[in-house]
């Protein structure tokens, strides 16, 4: 679908093919309509998440009670690679149709993917203290998500460097493409190497290695995380998107002020 | 516009084609050091590859079914097993919650001269298996998963 339609121009995009979102006045009516339903579904899903988490799924048979941790900490890394994942798409559209939308989200996506980062490895060093004995070792998942974490940080740095904002976003974009091999090298490295981090509980291929009692609040935090981060990327993005406007009209301003 | 669009088809083009140079180089460099990348030897990977005395290194497998002894002390003494290979292991010190016998552990230390692996740190490895007690329980009562043996729980 995008095959026959990249080449064409954006303002001609036909609805069909995923430029027509590209445009930011028809990405702010529709994160408009659709923020109130995101916020309040965010709401509900990490209620009833972490109650169920806290409150309702059993308690581990080897992990006892330190298992709950597995509900903060594994939606959060999901999300850290998701929101990588999605930074990596927009800064591949920003630098091939120069899409100004895509852009705007992955300067505003990346502080929100750094601190689902974060919360994994910090939650995931207070699960390993108890459990492994370690609060940290350098074995391939970690050390790989730890790289994750401080790309993130040299996106958020990156964006900002230049004086000219596009530039900025540009540098930030080839940054995110040359990071984006860490995200097989996070989710394969405990299948490809020897890791005191567990492999994958939940896989694509047969059944999941998690009781049902414990995977449906896993599910619903996982829901309410992304709902959560849906909510933040929309206000973030229009925030950017305004910023930008601000600044063409200062500009624009400036110039015809100095003309005269 | 055939201007603007040949520029597009050119930097969708660049873009695919950096990305593969980098995922390429990328996963040379990672075979290359794949040795230096696992985080412990398996007891197999030590009877292959031979291991001198006095060298630092982690091995992990499964702490054997009946292995452990304890001594006064805090010392201990276990068999980690692949199933293939074994190797006897000595430690002294506290050891994490999950260290039991049929789980996964991963010993830091060195072999001395008896080939007695001295473990300086105990590592508990958890597996992927999440299940509330009473099902580890029933399913254990029924027969249908013995845990001693190293393999997941039937579902």
């Amino acid at each position: 679908m995008s095959e026959t339609t990249s080449t064409a121009p954006q303002a001609i995009a036909p609805k069909r093919s995923f430029h027509y979102f590209a445009n930011p006045a028809r990405f702010v009516r529709v994160a408009d309509a659709v923020y109130p339903w995101c916020f309040y579904a965010a709401l509900i899903c990490l209620g009833v998440g972490f109650y169920t988490a806290l409150f309702v799924a059993p308690a581990d048979y080897q992990q006892g009670e330190t298992v709950r941790i597995m509900y903060v900490h594994v939606p959060a890394a999901w999300m850290a690679m998701f929101i990588y994942a999605n930074m990596a798409l927009a800064s591949a559209s920003l630098l091939i149709w120069r899409h100004p939308l895509a852009g705007a989200f992955a300067k505003a996506a990346a502080p929100i993917g750094a601190a689902f980062t974060f919360l994994a490895l910090f939650t995931g060093a207070f699960w390993g203290k108890p459990m492994w004995g370690a609060w940290w070792v350098w074995d391939a998942r970690l050390t790989s998500v730890l790289i994750l974490f401080f790309i993130y940080l040299g996106h958020i740095a990156l964006v900002d460097a230049f004086d000219n904002p596009d530039r900025g976003q540009k540098a930030a974009a080839v940054l995110c493409l040359v990071g984006a091999v860490n995200l097989p090298i996070i989710k394969f490295s405990v299948d490809w190497w020897n890791t005191l981090h567990q492999p994958a509980s939940i896989t694509k291929l047969g059944t999941p290695s998690i009781h049902s009692s414990m995977l449906w609040p896993l599910l619903i935090m996982a829901i309410g995380y992304m709902l959560f981060f849906a909510c933040l990327a929309i206000i973030r993005t229009k925030s950017e998107l305004l910023a930008a406007k601000q600044r063409s009209l200062s500009l624009r301003a400036l110039h015809a002020g100095g003309g005269d | 516009m055939s201007g603007i669009a040949s520029r597009k088809k050119r930097r969708l083009y660049i873009v695919c084609l950096g990305l593969l140079c980098l995922g390429v180089a990328t996963s040379l460099v990672l075979t290359a050091f794949e040795d230096s990348i696992v985080f412990f030897y398996s007891p197999t990977d030590i009877a292959e590859k031979g291991l001198e005395a006095d060298r630092y290194v982690r091995i992990g497998g499964l702490v054997e079914e009946g292995s452990v002894e304890r001594h006064p002390g805090n010392r201990i003494e276990f068999v980690v097993t692949d199933f293939s290979n074994r190797i006897p292991v000595t430690y002294s010190g506290i050891l994490p919650d999950l260290f039991r016998e049929g789980q996964g552990v991963v010993a830091e230390g060195k072999l001395d001269g008896d080939q007695i692996f001295v473990a300086q740190e105990i590592l508990a490895k958890h597996d992927e298996n999440y299940m509330p007690k009473e099902v580890a329980e029933a399913l254990q009562k029924s027969g249908q998963w013995k845990p001693e043996s190293g393999e997941a729980p039937p579902r």
